[in-house]
């Protein structure tokens, strides 16, 4: 038990295809884990699993020692919010009503909206830089823009967890690379974070603690100088790479050379774990 | 754990800047637009109710008999107990017996069908959902007919609910079913999917309900087919205020207490349940609700059409999506338009009267050709 997120032995499958096996995650409270995996490895479904969304089958889901599913689903959603992908269809409400929803859980079903909650609506927004689109409707902005709109909306939840599901997603490298430096910065202030990530480069540079899921087993973990290295590449995303030191911040980065050779891939199946 | 307390950590660039200056002032003011539009709720709720009340006692003054508005007044005053009425016997017996039973029964039945449509629009996250076109309403007519022809009237509501429950459940199987191994967004219970299923159900439920009719009636049954399919409010009593008032109250007043969850729906199931929503168990309630007060509103006025889709629209252009403006504005809306729809009906063609769903079709039919042009539903 520590003071983050502990998932230990955690198993779900659906219509019968086992989807997130055996897995084990700890992010400790005050880091930024990247959860890493190609397409369909189970990273969405494991987010899922953590926030409440989907019941796992086995294994035990805790965080700050707490055991998550006895937690009533008000109370979880008040400590654990999820920021999804941007939607395909959007609802007819302006950029503050969608982030007013964040304090759904903190509201009886008579209440409106205090002046706490107001100010941590304003706040929300202010933190992404989102004060000028406050009165547009939803449905006309962007998808970089919607983004952020949906992560200014997990905020305003207050989580102790944060929960993102490819926040970089639409966002051009400016806004990926300033994302990323708030929710560093958000791990900073003491809250646990952890992002599903497609971008290995963003995930070194930034990223406390990585964990790669693949076919749904997590098949490495730990910090991402030791775990990001041209053999695990190669055998879980099937591309060639270096992995070089980066002149200033002496973070990993990666250089793709290519796509692997199919026997490349299939050979290495025996030395993953 | 608070934002306050990492407040000047967080503070970054904002990462596009706006493209009109002019926002930055009302930003600034971050809770005004909010407290704004409140202000702006509570003045249409004000309107609205006003306009309500005195539609109610203008609806009672017309038509024959001449009666004037104070004639109203002092009717209703004297039956409560209030004064004496000035009214010879058989124009209070106008006013009390046949015009104001009528005329509320309107009101609650229209604000009952169009708190049900924003219901359903949110929880099926469909904008073309409406007690009338999913079936229900014809689901209920099924039920509450049925009873007629066995006389036992008692469970009028209650088979009525049955009714609509089963039309229900059969649309969204049938949607469900047809949508199935169909990815994308909605998954199986598109919007163009559940409207079609619902077409099938109520066309197949209005036959019965025709054919039950027809198979019963002694005399000239046309009249009461239509009265049924249409929807018609001839006859109605205080028996029908009563259960149609009684229902709106004991369904409607939990229906808006939702107005928080139906507004966690509107990013989808899993948004809905990471915001703490019970998913399942509230959709299962809420459309049980509304299935419930359709009922009801069934058994006293058979389906009436288009209420449901054309007022929560209506009210979303004046004061937003949000559920707790959205609900108790859209059932005044309803009531007012119904009260009118109604009196027009039995005007129009004075002596003849007309069933209000043809009234309401004609104004429903060209706003659900908008909805579908403007979502460019596929």
């Amino acid at each position: 038990m520590t003071d983050g997120l502990d998932l230990s032995r955690v198993r779900f499958s659906r219509t019968g295809r086992l989807i997130v096996d055996d897995v084990d995650v700890t992010v400790p409270a005050g880091a930024l884990g990247a959860l890493l995996g190609p397409n369909g490895a189970g990273k969405s479904t494991l987010l899922h699993l953590i926030a409440g969304i989907e019941r796992a089958d086995a294994g035990a889901l805790a965080f700050a020692g707490s055991d998550l599913a006895a937690l009533r689903r008000r109370d979880r959603a008040r400590r654990i919010a999820l920021a999804e992908q941007e939607t395909h269809d959007a609802p007819e409400l302006r950029v503050h009503e969608v982030v007013a929803l964040g304090r759904t859980p903190h509201l009886g079903p008579w209440s409106g909206l205090g002046e706490r909650d107001h100010a941590v609506v304003a706040e929300s927004l202010a933190v992404l830089g989102l004060e000028p689109l406050a009165m547009r409707e939803y449905a006309t902005l962007s998808g970089g823009e919607r983004q952020r709109v949906n992560l200014a909306r997990a905020l305003a939840q207050e989580p102790e967890l944060l929960l993102l599901d490819e926040p970089t997603n639409h966002l051009d490298v400016r806004a990926q690379l300033t994302s990323l430096e708030l929710l560093r910065t958000l791990a900073a202030s003491g809250r646990t974070v952890l992002a599903a990530l497609h971008d290995l480069g963003l995930a070194a540079a930034y990223a406390d603690h990585v964990i790669v899921l693949d076919g749904g087993r997590v098949v490495a973990s730990g910090v991402p100088a030791d775990v990001l290295e041209p053999r695990l590449i190669r055998e879980v995303w099937g591309v060639e790479a270096e992995v070089l030191a980066h002149p200033s911040t002496g973070r990993p980065l990666i250089a793709y050379s290519g796509v692997a050779a199919p026997h490349a891939v299939e050979g290495a199946l025996d030395v993953r774990r | 754990m608070t934002l306050r307390r990492v407040e000047e950590p967080l503070r970054v660039e904002p990462v596009e800047t706006s493209p009109g200056g002019g926002f930055e002032t009302l930003a600034a003011l971050a809770p005004q637009p909010a407290k704004r539009r409140r202000a702006r709720t509570a003045l249409w709720a004000v309107a609205l109710g006003a306009a309500l009340v005195a539609s109610v006692v203008a609806a009672v003054t017309i038509g024959p008999a001449g009666l004037a508005p104070s004639d109203v007044v002092a009717s209703v005053l004297a039956h409560l107990g209030i004064g004496e009425s000035t009214l010879s016997p058989l124009r209070d017996g106008i006013v009390w017996e046949l015009r104001m039973p009528r005329v509320l029964t309107a009101a609650a039945v229209g604000a009952g069908l169009a708190l049900c449509g924003a219901v359903m629009q949110a929880l099926t996250r469909n904008p073309l959902a409406d007690p009338y076109l999913l079936g229900l309403s014809s689901g209920a007519s099924v039920g509450a007919v049925i009873v007629i022809v066995l006389g036992v009237g008692l469970l009028l509501p209650l088979a009525a609910f049955a009714g609509a429950l089963a039309a229900l459940v059969a649309t969204i199987a049938l949607a469900g079913a047809a949508g199935r191994g169909s990815g994308g967004p909605g998954g199986g219970l598109s919007p163009t999917r559940t409207v079609l299923a619902g077409l099938a159900v109520s066309s197949m439920f209005g036959a019965v309900t025709s054919l039950v009719i027809f198979w019963s009636a002694t005399g000239d049954s046309y009249r009461e087919i239509l009265n049924w399919l249409l929807g018609s409010l001839a006859g109605t009593d205080w028996v029908s205020v009563a259960i149609a008032g009684g229902a709106l109250v004991a369904i409607g007043i939990p229906l808006i207490a939702s107005a928080r969850t139906l507004d966690a729906f509107a990013f989808g199931d899993a948004a809905a349940s990471a915001l703490g929503v019970h998913v399942g168990r509230s959709r299962v309630l809420l459309l049980g609700g509304t299935a419930l007060l359709t009922g009801a509103l069934v058994a006293v006025s058979g389906s009436i059409g288009f209420v449901g889709l054309i007022l929560p629209h209506g009210v979303r252009l004046l004061v937003g999506s949000r559920h707790r403006a959205l609900l108790p504005l859209s059932a005044l809306a309803g009531a007012l338009f119904l009260v009118w729809a109604d009196t027009a009906a039995r005007t129009l063609f004075d002596p003849r009267e007309l069933p209000v769903g043809i009234i309401t079709a004609l104004i429903g039919g060209p706003v659900f050709a908008v909805l579908l042009m403007r979502r460019r539903v596929s």
